[in-house]
């Protein structure tokens, strides 16, 4: 990390133009997040590890591709508070869950829960990772008239001679990639 | 006017590429064409060339715009997008790549400086095969060049020219992310070189053991590239983005991740090719697909059809331009494949216990990842194109998918070195690996003891993985000494091994153990990390994991482009202060969110991590996250040895012998049988 050097070259109006943004951006951000996560008071740590990899697990709704627990956006912090909520009355994970996906649909799940709609994220891979076993192993072992040894004895000899007819380049310095 | 001479030099370096795609091809195709000497002489010729001119123009538009970046020439409206008189100049230099027309420049010129590689150190190949592959690399540089000139012209002036440039995007503003993006190039464009050799074979019908021999260093080396920018990636992300992690399953990480796993089957398939002539028309094809895959990502990240928290430079209009691209790469060289693959005869019969067998697990299961990554990246695609629901598919659904697979990708690791080609007998593997065996079921057991009834067994099992790699390997070092009849002088042994042939074994064996390494490090990262999201005043201490985290308070300091709220941490174990943290949060006069700089304590064993979050209350209060991570260091210094691994495996003299004994220093690479 760089170590900032405040005094190079800027001009005058650089400190006080950068102290108003700065303090515009903080009271921008303590405006949009009264919210920490510490407010969060639990009765056990096992209550808050419970917390913490259930909102690690739900998409916020807003960012590009960001859990609620690492998100900054304003509708991220409502649906923590929201979560924290109905922990605190008592909802086990998945009444919790099934709240959230009937208001903003399977989207709000990083984890899609294996049902008919999600057979196809679930299995499809492995159908299509067997489709391309039995055509890649089909291409390595059907062989035509087989050669059963490691080089054959003509590819052998042109092997050799490729590699050693370097008679239409001119050696230069050995250099290797 | 400097910028004018960019843009024309990319002109001439599209005219050179067009003439590099025709003429070289022509040639060696022209008359029989087939072995070398045949063909027409002059035309393939030209290659080497157009491929050091290609070079020199793209160097000549390269330098033009870091020229204008570093005099903060605003006129030309890609810089005055992705710079500003404040930025330091170190990030004047990066930030030429921070944008879509500035890195698809790096990328051009990174695939011209390949090219010219190819000519430099092709001197052992016959001339019909380096026309062939240099007229390859000719086309996807006529592709990629109409696709700059056409959409994304670096040189566009702007007028009027504003008094100010915005600024890079501050989360570039980086030294980690400086270089990541070119190792990352390094390694795509790299597999552009795996490929044109495969494109280069079909075309001349001519699939052997030698091709294999020269395309796979090649292919390491842009493996090795791949491997560095994905870690330098993952560790940039682990520190600058503030959350800790270091892996996401992001389309865009996702998108560098597949031309890795098929880049690695690849070179797994290359051996068998060189090594046995078996394997063939799949190693080709597998080359194929690593390059598709590289423009594939390329296409995700650029065209924003996936949202994605790294998409920065995104526009549907050049996603249409690379999808186009990318059907007429892949179209076109599927289609060749299937013209010419089936009259590749594959050689080398193998029985059910070989190498072999052991490497086509290896294919196997690294086509099955990358069909894996494939899949979830474009599952919601699949699902909103047929309506049936917009979903999202996240990191627990692709843990749980590899989680399924990767033991058995990591039993397989540590069996496949030790088997012999063609056939190998069971009581010898047995002979050869029981201890290794013993030792890895006693580090389950060790390690499954304390945690008995706790119901995740994922610990044991991946330390027990872990160790399984690192005897089978120590056991196979041991034979290979052995049988060089040197056990006694063990360090000896090895070291004149190293001078000798034995290079690409060691490279082999030390990426191996890069792989343990890296299963420890995600292993006890996974389940030992420790996170805590606590509201601290100056003056507060809070306790994680043995040590004492004392908040000291935060101050603003301005840096070079943007100010700084610092905070100031005192980290103790016991009563002994073991590390002073400063993590920052800074306001970058450009505009644009503020960031989050992280304040590390790195160590082999543990990292300690402070992040800032928000100023809480009127009393200098913050909200902070306090990590623990345990061994997190180890997956990016697996990353590392593997890496190493592959260079010590290129640095083979067997790959120079032909070279050495050609040219002037005769004697030294004689060693390495030519027919290996």
């Amino acid at each position: 990390m760089p170590s900032p050097n405040p005094s190079r070259r800027y001009p005058w109006f650089t400190a006080p133009l950068a102290a108003l943004i700065f303090t515009g951006l903080l009271f921008g951000a303590t405006a949009a997040s009264a919210f920490t996560l510490e407010e969060f008071q639990f009765d056990s740590p096992i209550q808050e590890a419970e917390f913490r990899e259930l909102i690690g697990k739900l998409r916020c709704l807003v960012c590009q591709n960001e859990s609620l627990a690492g998100s900054q956006a304003e509708l991220a912090q409502d649906l923590r508070n929201e979560v924290y909520r109905m922990m605190r009355e008592g909802q086990s994970q998945d009444e919790i869950l099934t709240f959230l996906v009937d208001r903003y649909g399977d989207f709000v799940l990083y984890d899609p829960p294996l049902k008919p709609s999600t057979y196809v994220l679930w299995f499809g891979p492995f159908v299509i990772i067997a489709i391309a076993a039995f055509f890649m192993i089909r291409s390595i072992l059907s062989r035509k008239p087989a050669v059963d040894e490691d080089i054959s004895e003509s590819e052998r000899e042109r092997l050799r001679a490729l590699l050693e007819s370097d008679a239409d380049t001119t050696p230069e310095a050995p250099t290797k990639p | 006017m400097i910028p004018e001479l960019g843009h024309f030099a990319l002109i001439l370096a599209l005219l050179l590429a067009v003439v590099q795609a025709i003429f070289p091809l022509a040639g060696s195709l022209a008359r029989s064409g087939a072995a070398g000497g045949s063909g027409n002489r002059p035309w393939m010729a030209m290659a080497r060339p157009l491929a050091y001119g290609q070079l020199t123009m793209l160097i000549v538009a390269f330098a033009a715009l870091t020229q204008a970046f570093m005099t903060s020439d605003f006129s030309v409206l890609y810089v005055a997008n992705h710079s500003n008189s404040l930025l330091p100049d170190i990030y004047k230099v990066s930030a030429v790549w921070g944008g879509h027309e500035g890195s698809l420049l790096l990328w051009v010129l990174m695939m011209a400086a390949w090219g010219a590689a190819v000519a430099a150190f092709s001197k052992n190949l016959p001339l019909p095969v380096v026309a062939r592959v240099i007229a390859v690399q000719g086309m996807i540089a006529v592709g990629f060049l109409l696709f700059m000139l056409l959409t994304s012209n670096p040189f566009e002036r702007i007028f009027p020219v504003p008094q100010e440039g915005r600024d890079l995007n501050p989360l570039l503003q980086d030294p980690g992310l400086a270089i990541h993006p070119p190792m990352l190039y390094m390694g795509y464009v790299g597999f552009s070189v795996a490929f044109s050799f495969a494109v280069a074979a079909l075309l001349g019908g001519r699939l052997d053991a030698a091709w294999a021999r020269w395309s796979r260093p090649w292919t390491t080396v842009a493996w090795v590239f791949l491997t560095i920018g994905i870690m330098l990636g993952s560790w940039w992300a682990y520190y600058e983005l503030g959350w800790g992690g270091w892996w996401f399953w992001d389309p865009v990480e996702n998108a560098s991740l597949m031309p890795w796993l098929i880049g690695t089957a690849l070179i797994h398939s290359l051996a068998v090719t060189e090594k046995r002539a078996a394997f063939k028309s799949w190693t080709v094809l597998l080359a194929i697909c690593a390059f598709s895959l590289s423009l594939l990502g390329t296409f995700l990240v650029r065209s924003g059809v996936l949202t994605s928290v790294h998409a920065f430079a995104t526009d549907p209009e050049r996603g249409l331009f690379i999808l186009l691209f990318l059907c007429i790469v892949v179209g076109g060289s599927l289609a060749l494949y299937a013209w010419r693959a089936p009259e590749v005869s594959d050689g080398g019969r193998f029985s059910l216990l070989s190498r072999e067998s052991a490497l086509l697990g290896n294919n196997l299961l690294f086509v099955a990842f990358t069909v894996l990554v494939l899949f979830g990246t474009l599952a919601p695609l699949i699902y909103e194109a047929f309506n049936w629901g917009k979903i999202s598919v996240g990191f627990p659904w692709f843990n749980k998918m590899f989680l399924a697979l990767a033991p058995f990708l990591a039993i397989l690791l540590g069996l496949g070195p030790a088997t012999r080609w063609k056939r190998d007998e069971p009581a010898r593997l047995i002979r050869s690996l029981w201890w290794a065996l013993a030792l890895s079921v006693a580090v389950l057991a060790l390690s499954a003891l304390p945690i008995l009834g706790d119901g995740d067994l994922w610990v044991p099992v991946g330390l027990a993985l872990a160790a399984w790699l690192l005897f089978s390997h120590a056991a196979i070092v041991r034979e290979r000494v052995k049988n060089k009849g040197g056990l006694t002088h063990f360090g000896r042994a090895v070291l004149a091994d190293l001078r000798g042939g034995g290079r690409s074994f060691y490279g082999m064996v030390t990426a191996h153990i890069g792989v343990a390494v890296f299963i420890v490090g995600v292993t006890m990262v996974s389940n030992y990390q420790l996170e805590e999201d606590v509201r601290m005043s100056p003056g507060d201490s809070h306790d994680i994991a043995a040590y004492r985290f004392e908040f000291l308070g935060a101050q603003q300091v301005p840096g070079p482009n943007y100010l700084a709220q610092r905070g100031e941490f005192k980290v103790y174990r016991g009563d002994r202060e073991i590390a002073r943290l400063f993590p920052e949060k800074r306001a970058y006069l450009g505009g644009g969110m503020p960031m989050t700089e992280a304040a590390i304590d790195p160590g082999l064993f543990r990292d300690i991590y402070v992040s800032l979050g928000e100023p809480v209350g009127n009393d200098g209060d913050w909200a902070l996250r306090l990590y623990y991570k345990p061994f997190v260091r180890w997956i990016w210094l697996g990353a590392i040895l593997m890496a190493i691994g592959g260079t010590l495996a290129v640095s083979d003299p067997r790959y120079r012998s032909a070279r050495v004994r050609a040219g002037a220093k005769a004697g030294a690479g004689d060693k390495a049988p030519a027919t290996a």
